[in-house]
């Protein structure tokens, strides 16, 4: 026994718990790895390589080289958007993130009173569409705005409107990455610097801010991907001014030019690029934070920094309220801003642009589906990609492709679904125009943070269940149904609940390929606006937040009721 | 934590996607996709009154603004989704005519049709339904509030008064944008009309993407003057807004609102009693509702808010021009009004 012990270490196979051969159950679990790579294939890599062909292509199909790129840049209105994009979003983000950085360091790192109810308010943005700020923007700032006086003579309509809006609608994203860099925090780092006689802002400036930057690059970079991706905001209040997503929107939609689209498409493929890469350099050095001796720190009352972030975080939370508030208001105004009784008048969408009520249903039975089979898909793949038995590559491969949609914006994800689906020589055209492919792309696009949270969860299990069952011969999706699923449910439901209000509220990938029959109704608000229906698209952008909103509470009032029970188990 | 077995899963799952496909495949007799640039609130009636007289066939609109419709054909002129294209400038019909993606075809009743609203071919490819014409729409509370006086004319609007409080369509995505536009270039000339344009220039707040958009920003009182058609502005009106009508002297930039049949369309019967049914008196009779002029002389038409003559307003428009011209004149357009810098006021 012992000299066995010795000698095995020096083969890496032996690390493994038992030289096992494959049995019936690995093959099962391989081709379905295989299965769920050649899926993510179809449904991401194969239209991003149709995009990317597509831009060096004619219209007729022909190879140009950088024809296409040198037509762009030779317009200097689209070349302008660039660095229209580039500033607004570099504005944008420095804003969020630092209004988020104020409002989690409130939440996590003081006694402030009404914690609980500060958290809830910064999630009303995620549960609506980005055209809901804008729009609630115009009716702030418009022409006829009730608070007009407050910009001094700007225009709402261009650069201005567009930060605002942007910082309302990428507020809870960056204040969920921040909030848990800073909850995770050592609190014998406080300790020592307190015994070290520092002093509150030298404690700040070396403890604090060094803790949580890698969430702040973090939130920096999904900020600024979010915001250059955007077209809702810009579309809405841009005014005059382009941007790369609306020139994508006109160039594609307005204009039938998929050549220039790809083109464009593929220079926001950059940004979000980039930010994909730095944010997983910086995600490995974050895990060498923490390490096995940290303490939680735990915030102390302090009347006057408590106080202070208070006063701040009302403040924010009272400019979300408004926002929601003035849309609410706006939608059952009988006629904004001349006779304001209320009426629900501008709930009857069958009269309107954007395809009337049938789109609400439309969208609630897409993001139903999304939820179902995109949360049935995402956690059994990543079950698989992190519980099949060696086979490195090719999970290795898969875990890849389930990554890459966090780098792709919707737009650009949506473009490269017209130009590969809608290929008569592609065998999945059929799909073209149906709810199947406002489905398959929804997943594809929130495919990513899924997944993590998905594997988050697995990692969680103890690789024993496997092993023991295992050597019990239970079959593995035995195992799968009867503890792993049942053991993750609070993050299988956290997926369904991400899939269904994303679903639900999404327009940029969703905008191309979209049918006469299967119109949405995020797209309706931005179709209504589009023919100045305001009141109605403020109207429908409500009737979405007050779904998304009620499907939370329910969601809410599941996981502390049925889940408490579910997972007492992990108590002793 | 027994919530389903593997067999009950799969069998909820065929379910679904039977369900989700079956939504795209479910079939009526006939399925005419139409496209369309009518606006939203016109075409339930439409369809209702269509649908009625011609049992089995089914209306499935794909409804856009002009611009976009037209680019959309154009994109698909490879492999056509349209049927029928209904409600499209005939500027636009024309342009697909050219390019050869029409089918020639003569409705029944052709002609009863006023001669001006048809296609003058001697095998006719489209058949005018309607003339929708500009209109300003503006509105009297700002206009009050701000002092400014009733515009009367195209040239009025080029006041300086005006700066920052006019909307109009972009002439690119919209129709009625774009009946303007050609409108000025006949009236003015070439040169007079980008002459002006470049003056009416430095007066507009914004370029809508919808030929509606600006008579309802007008209405909200965003701008005080939305440059817009007159079944709008009729509408809009009728709605209570606190808007009066004007139509500029000068006279009304117009189109015809036309039918015509793909010619690549597999619906063709279903096509062609559509073609039919747009020339009947009854489909003439609800186009009156919406427009002063309608193809069939002596339909009366019933605009509430709309007064003057409309019918001798409207200019000697060459639509032939006009649609030859087409990319030319949008080209130049985008190349000096779109995409400037945010406007300085």
């Amino acid at each position: 026994m012992a000299t066995e012990t010795l000698i095995l270490p020096d083969h890496p196979a032996a690390v493994a718990p038992l030289r096992q051969k494959l049995g019936h159950d690995d093959w099962i679990m391989r081709g379905a790895v295989v299965a769920l790579g050649l899926w993510l294939i179809i449904t991401v890599l194969l239209p991003l390589w149709a995009l990317l062909s597509k831009s060096f292509q004619a219209a007729d199909g022909r190879f140009v080289g950088l024809a296409n790129f040198q037509a762009y840049f030779a317009s200097p209105a689209l070349a302008d958007s660039i660095w229209h994009s580039v500033w607004v979003s570099l504005l944008s983000t420095v804003i969020c993130v630092l209004l988020a950085f104020v409002y989690a360091y409130g939440l996590t790192r003081t006694c402030m009173p009404g914690r609980g109810l500060f958290r809830i308010i910064a999630q009303i943005p995620i549960l609506a569409p980005s055209l809901l700020p804008a729009i609630s923007l115009v009716y702030l700032f418009g022409n006829q705005g009730l608070v007009k006086w407050m910009l001094f003579g700007a225009s709402i309509y261009g650069p201005i409107g567009i930060v605002m809006g942007e910082v309302f609608w990428t507020f809870p994203h960056a204040l969920i990455i921040i909030t848990t860099a800073l909850a995770i925090s050592d609190a014998r780092l406080y300790e020592a610097a307190e015994a070290l006689r520092a002093s509150p802002r030298r404690t700040f400036w070396t403890v604090t801010l060094p803790g949580a930057r890698y969430g702040l690059i973090s939130a920096v970079f999904v900020v600024f991907t979010l915001v250059i991706t955007d077209f809702g905001v810009p579309k809405v209040i841009g005014g005059k001014f382009n941007v790369l997503a609306t020139d994508i929107y006109k160039q594609v939609v307005g204009q039938q030019n998929f050549q220039i689209g790809a083109v464009v498409g593929l220079l926001l493929l950059l940004p979000a690029a980039l930010a994909f890469v730095v944010d997983q350099l910086m995600q490995r050095r974050q895990l060498a934070l923490l390490s096995a001796r940290a303490v939680p720190y735990a915030p102390r009352p302090d009347a006057t920094i408590d106080r202070a972030m208070l006063a701040i975080c009302s403040l924010i939370a009272f400019a979300i309220l408004v926002i929601l508030g003035v849309s609410f208001f706006a939608s059952i105004a009988t006629f904004w801003p001349y006779n304001l009784t209320p009426s629900f008048k501008n709930f009857d969408f069958d009269m309107m642009d954007g395809g009337g009520w049938r789109s609400y249903f439309n969208s609630l039975v897409m993001a139903g589906l999304t939820a179902l089979f995109g949360t049935a898909v995402i956690f059994t793949g990543a079950y698989l990609v992190e519980k099949t038995p060696r086979f490195r590559a090719v999970r290795g491969f898969v875990q890849f492709l389930a990554l890459l949609p966090l780098a792709v914006p919707g737009l650009v994800l949506g473009l490269g679904y017209i130009f590969f689906f809608n290929n008569p020589a592609n065998p999945l055209n059929f799909i073209y125009g149906t709810m199947a492919i406002l489905v398959i792309c929804t997943i594809s696009h929130f495919y990513s943070v899924s997944h993590l949270t998905a594997v988050t969860a697995l990692k969680q299990i103890d690789q024993e269940f496997e092993t023991v069952s295992a050597s019990l011969r239970v079959p593995f999706w035995r195992t799968f149904m009867r503890v792993t699923l049942p053991v993750c449910l609070p993050a299988v439901l956290d997926i369904a609940m991400y899939l269904f209000v994303n679903a639900m509220t999404t327009v940029s990938a969703v905008v191309f390929i979209y049918a006469p029959h299967t119109t949405l109704a995020a797209i309706a608000v931005l179709n209504m606006d589009d023919a100045g229906d305001v009141a109605p698209a403020a109207a429908m952008a409500m009737v979405v937040f007050a779904t998304a909103a009620v499907t939370r509470a329910i969601y809410m009032l599941l996981t502390q009721g049925y889940l408490a029970r579910a997972q007492m188990w992990r108590k002793r | 934590m027994n919530l389903c077995t593997t067999s009950r899963l799969r069998c909820a799952a065929v379910s679904i996607a039977a369900a989700m496909f079956g939504l795209s495949t479910a079939t009526h007799a006939a399925d005419l996709t139409v496209y369309t640039a009518l606006e939203a609130d016109q075409i339930k009636p439409y369809k209702a009154a269509f649908e009625k007289a011609n049992p089995g066939i089914n209306i499935l609109w794909v409804r856009d603004s002009t611009g976009i419709i037209t680019a959309k054909l154009l994109a698909e002129k490879a492999n056509p989704k349209a049927d029928v294209v209904m409600g499209l400038a005939a500027t636009s019909l024309m342009l697909l005519q050219k390019e050869g993606m029409l089918m020639p075809y003569a409705s029944a009743g052709l002609d009863k049709v006023d001669a001006k609203m048809r296609d003058p071919a001697a095998s006719p490819e489209w058949v005018g339904m309607d003339v929708w014409a500009s209109a300003f729409c503006v509105n009297t509370i700002e206009s009050s509030k701000k002092n400014l006086p009733e515009p009367a004319s195209w040239a009025d609007l080029t006041k300086p008064v005006y700066q920052g409080q006019i909307a109009m369509p972009n002439p690119a995505s919209s129709g009625t944008g774009f009946l303007m536009v050609s409108a000025w270039l006949q009236l003015f000339g070439w040169d007079g009309g980008w002459k002006y344009m470049d003056e009416l220039h430095k007066n507009i707040a914004a370029y809508t993407h919808s030929g509606s958009k600006p008579c309802r920003q007008a209405a909200a009182g965003e701008y005080a003057i939305g440059l817009s058609f007159e079944y709008r502005a009729n509408k809009t009106k009728k709605g209570g807004a606190p808007i009066s009508i004007v139509l500029p002297k000068e006279g009304l930039g117009w189109d015809m609102e036309a039918i015509g049949i793909m010619k690549t369309t597999k619906e063709v019967e279903a096509a062609k009693k559509l073609a039919d049914w747009a020339a009947t008196p009854e489909a003439n009779k609800l186009y009156a509702e919406n427009f002063a002029i309608v193809a069939l002389p002596g339909i009366a038409s019933s605009m509430e808010f709309v007064q003057g003559d409309i019918d001798k307003m409207l200019i000697k428009n060459d639509f032939a021009w006009a649609a030859e011209n087409r990319d030319k004149i949008l080209a130049e357009w985008s190349k000096r009004y779109d995409g400037k810098s945010e406007p300085k006021n």
